[in-house]
């Protein structure tokens, strides 16, 4: 069985291919982002008399959602690793760690998201709560996305197991998670550490 | 073989884009939550802005680098020319639009306080 | 003015408008579904066209559904010069203003997003392919996809007539607050949106397939300069499609989310700005408006080269020109909003860019005058498209850049200028060039050249129509006249402008009616008009080494290309081609994929707009079913096999590499 393996081995033409086709989607992707960037940075003080950002953010929360996102973000690249070396078992366990944790930077967000809604900041309230929202629940949903590709992915390597058309789904998981926590970055930063400012 | 995966440059990159990627984010979190901690006293807004976003724009270097793979292809270096086109397109739309958006109230007169223009 | 004309807001010549339009849909729907069933072409078109992966099926696609809507876009032109030729004093025309409102609207829609647009798909997928001596683009199944969203989108808005029986009424980008909910509360935006939004995405995916393809699909020893112009103007318009079309998607999404949720992105109230939607858009917009022209230009690369029997003048210059125009064209988009508040340094860097633009520009242009200069011109029809584009776009150009200087821009902004400029840019520039280039193509993708003579009789009405058509409006603009316009005062004496006009229109639809002709003519006449090697024009790039129309895989064996316009060079050699090995053929079986998501999205469109969340769940179940199934089916190729290969290129006459 032939062994595709980017880091030692020529890939072959087909999933060169649509690995660049993704990646290339994957920059428009951080283009859609950057826009709801620049919507939330210009509407981030208006308030319209309800609460900002430093009223509504926990720090220490959003710190256990980064290090849980960064370490999943860490977890794909392992089994990133293991699939290229055709250890279906290590593949499983990475893949696996890596949606656990992604389910868990997930429920945490909607947890958050619910708090403030009930708490009578919802995304109707304000120009600011509205690209706050939006902005970091388009990340969620790209994450929820994710969960279901790579449920997906799973589903697939137990019945076919790791060939060419696995490992070349898995590489573009892997960019696509990879990405979201590049974004993840940004939000932290900008939407957060600026936002209790 | 069996044990050669976790002893690899590649585990290597990994772990290292990893613990860099963590000690930016502490960092960074750390000095606002004490900035914040101790009334918003401690630093000057300016230095938070540029600290934050320094510290940001070096944990994304780093994990294009490590994790995702970025400058190690053969040429034709396509997605890192497709990278750097994205970043100045965003960077463009970004810092374009908070300029124009700041700037559509020249004519104005001055508004209520939480429309003042700046965009932090 | 005839009496019939003179009540003010007649409601029932509107009802009379509407009901016209709504019994056009659904006749022409009704008819061709019923011809298909009564011929019994349902299975074959099925099975042999919507379902097909094959960028040159995908791109006739394309063309019929452009030339369909390009009609649609017609009719509504015609009701607007009509009406601006009659509405003056008294006289009320025989629209009403909200009417007339909606139906520039959907003029301005319909002709950018599924005519300029789908005559561009069009022709880059019948032609990139061929071009770079590829089999086919990198995704044939993301393109059939990335078709039937253009058309999921065409049908939406066509829908919009008959269930509902409005559109908006907000001009082509409806600007909010506008188009808020507080003020357009009927279906009419929300049919804009989405039928918008879904093309979109299908073009947003066909930018990634086409870059993708352009970039690892080319021959052997095609290095990136030596791609036809023709490409090169292709991968910088896909460019601008990936950075802008999110851009599009965002901003759409945020208004619907602010009619649909009640959030506050660009409302009057609760801290929302609408001046970050003008913002946006216009970020989009005028890379859009980039990604209409560029390949424009690049056929008349092509065509200038090929009519004029001579190479194109400055090959690296006019790479050069094309990537500038495409790096500027992100940094200019403030010049469509100049009056709307910024300051002097805003509007003086945006005004200076705009400027710039025009310079790669009139490289261009004086590098295919160059390419002429000396040349031994054959003035086909192609040719005489591109003498109409060089001199109507050289003057709209011109005023383009009048507009791009603020202070002029603060008298003539949504004037009839404007107006006159942009279409001189579409129309003189853009269309021009994709009627060119479907002439100078069509012989290689249906096999039998076109009517020369009913052709030119089509370009030179076009031209005289175009001119009389936009000069009034160059002038009225430049006496006050305000765009959009349902009514006017008649002592401001501007009627006798307005009905040249509208004569100008009634020209274009005559030369409308001879394309229409030209068609008829050639399909009857075509055994006479047979393309028996492939090559009629005695053309330069490699899509002419192929039979006409090329064969399912294109090329038996891929080319190796050593030179740009590869093909001529090697005419030029004579090379005796050694005997040819054949081997078997991988290609792509044909999917309902593409159909099926389409359909799930046009479902969920229609079930947002009229707010009926049962099927909006059915959609979004349905479009992750269909991935899933698709995503489990290995079985995706099929074989030719060697000694197919050979027979049909048996049949061939005259293959060359």
């Amino acid at each position: 069985m032939t062994k595709v393996s980017p880091m030692h081995k020529e890939i072959d033409k087909e999933t060169a291919t649509s690995l660049l086709g993704f990646w290339v989607y994957m920059m428009t992707d951080c283009i859609l982002f950057a826009s709801l960037f620049a919507v939330f940075i210009v509407l981030k003080n208006n308030t319209a008399g309800g609460s900002n950002g430093a009223e509504l953010f926990s720090l220490p929360f959003v710190l256990m959602q980064t290090l849980i996102l960064l370490t999943s973000s860490f977890t794909s690249g392992l089994a990133m690793l293991a699939a290229q070396r055709s250890r279906i078992k290590d593949t499983f366990i990475w893949l696996g760690a890596t949606g656990i944790l992604g389910a868990s930077f997930l429920a945490l967000e909607i947890n958050e998201f619910t708090k403030l809604d009930h708490s009578g900041s919802s995304w109707r309230t304000s120009g600011f709560l509205s690209s706050y929202f939006t902005l970091v629940g388009t990340h969620g949903l790209h994450i929820t996305v994710g969960l279901l590709w790579l449920a997906g992915i799973l589903f697939y390597i137990y019945k076919k197991g790791l060939n060419e058309t696995s490992v070349k789904r898995l590489t573009m998981f892997s960019i696509f998670w990879h990405f979201l926590d590049v974004v993840w970055i940004f939000i932290f930063s900008v939407v957060y550490l600026l936002g209790v400012n | 073989m069996e044990n050669s995966m976790y002893r690899s440059k590649a585990f290597k990159a990994y772990v290292t884009g990893f613990l860099l990627s963590l000690i930016f984010t502490l960092i960074a979190w750390g000095i606002v939550n004490r900035h914040v901690t101790n009334g918003h006293h401690l630093y000057s807004h300016l230095f938070i802005n540029i600290l934050v976003l320094s510290l940001a724009i070096l944990q994304l270097v780093v994990q294009l680098i490590f994790f995702l793979h970025l400058g190690r292809e053969k040429k034709p270096r396509w997605n890192l020319q497709a990278l750097l086109a994205a970043v100045g397109i965003i960077i463009i739309l970004v810092v374009g639009s908070i300029w124009i958006m700041n700037n559509l109230n020249y004519s104005m007169m001055n508004m209520v306080p939480s429309q003042e223009d700046r965009p932090f | 003015m005839l009496s019939i004309f003179s009540a003010a807001e007649v409601p029932g010549t509107d009802r009379m408008v509407l009901l016209f339009g709504q019994l056009m849909v659904v006749g022409a729907g009704l008819l061709i579904g019923l011809a298909l069933i009564y011929f019994k072409k349902v299975g074959w078109l099925w099975k042999n066209w919507l379902t097909s992966v094959d960028h040159k099926k995908i791109g006739i696609m394309y063309l019929v559904v452009a030339g369909v809507m390009l009609l649609r876009g017609l009719a509504d032109t015609v009701l607007l010069r009509f009406q601006q030729a009659t509405s003056s004093g008294a006289s009320h025309g025989i629209v009403s203003s909200d009417h007339f409102q909606q139906i520039f609207t959907a003029h301005g829609t319909m002709m950018i997003f599924f005519v300029a647009m789908g005559l561009v798909f069009g022709i880059i997928n019948l032609i990139v392919p061929l071009q770079i001596g590829s089999r086919d683009v990198a995704f044939p199944l993301l393109n059939n996809l990335s078709f039937w969203m253009y058309a999921a989108g065409a049908i939406l808005i066509n829908l919009s007539l008959v269930f509902g029986g409005e559109f908006a009424a907000t001009g082509w980008l409806a600007y909010p607050p506008l188009s808020e909910l507080q003020f357009s509360p009927g279906v009419g935006v929300d049919y804009w949106i989405w039928s918008i939004q879904i093309a979109g995405i299908g073009t947003l995916l066909s930018g990634i397939n086409f870059i993708t393809t352009i970039l690892t699909k080319r021959a052997p020893g095609m290095t990136m300069m030596k791609m036809p112009v023709f490409v090169w103007s292709v991968l910088a318009a896909m460019s601008l499609v990936a950075a802008a079309f999110p851009i599009l998607t965002v901003t759409l999404v945020l208004l619907t989310l602010d009619r649909t949720i009640g959030t506050h992105f660009f409302t009057t109230t609760g801290g929302g700005n609408a001046m970050m939607y003008v913002n946006l858009i216009w970020a989009w917009g005028h890379p859009e408006v980039y990604i209409l022209i560029l390949p424009a230009f690049g056929i008349y690369s092509e065509i200038v080269a090929t009519f004029s029997r001579k190479r194109l003048f400055g090959y690296a210059s006019m790479v050069y020109a094309i990537i500038a125009i495409t790096a500027l064209s992100f940094v200019v988009w403030l010049h469509h909003f100049f009056t709307m508040g910024a300051g002097a340094d805003v509007n003086a860097f945006f005004g200076i860019m705009t400027m710039v633009i025009a310079i790669p520009t009139g490289v261009k242009v004086f590098n295919w005058l160059f390419t002429m200069y000396r040349g031994r011109i054959n003035f086909a029809s192609p040719m005489i498209w591109f003498i109409g584009f060089v001199i109507t776009f050289s003057i709209g150009g011109a005023a383009g850049v009048m507009l791009g200087v603020p202070p002029i821009d603060f008298q003539l902004h949504n004037t009839l200028f404007l107006v006159a400029h942009f279409h001189t840019m579409i129309v003189g520039g853009a269309l021009f060039g994709y009627f060119a280039g479907i002439v100078y193509w069509f012989p290689k993708v249906f096999g039998f050249k076109l009517d020369e003579k009913l052709g030119k009789l089509a370009v030179y009405l076009w031209i005289a129509g175009f001119i009389c058509a936009f000069t009034p409006l160059y002038i009225l603009g430049l006496m006050g006249a305000t765009r959009r316009l349902d009514h006017y005062d008649a002592s401001l004496g501007w009627q006798g402008l307005f009905i040249v006009a509208g004569v100008g229109v009634l020209i274009i639809f005559a030369g409308v009616g001879v394309q229409l002709l030209m068609f008829y003519k050639s399909i009857r006449n075509r055994k006479k008009n047979i393309d028996k090697t492939g090559d009629p024009w005695n053309g330069r790039t490699l899509e002419w080494a192929t039979s006409s129309p090329a064969p399912v895989y294109n090329f038996a064996a891929i080319p190796t290309v050593t030179d740009r316009d590869e093909f001529y060079r090697v005419k030029q050699l004579k090379l005796k081609l050694p005997k040819r090995k054949f081997s078997a053929i991988e290609m792509p079986n044909n999917s309902p994929f593409g159909i099926f998501m389409a359909g799930w999205a046009l479902m969920f469109a229609f079930s947002v707009i009229w707010h009926f969340p049962p099927t909006i769940i059915l959609a979004v179940l349905g479009i992750v079913i269909t991935f899933l199934v698709r995503s489990f089916n290995d079985n995706t190729t099929y074989l030719i096999s060697a000694a197919e290969v050979e027979a049909i290129e048996n049949k061939r006459v005259g293959a060359l590499l």
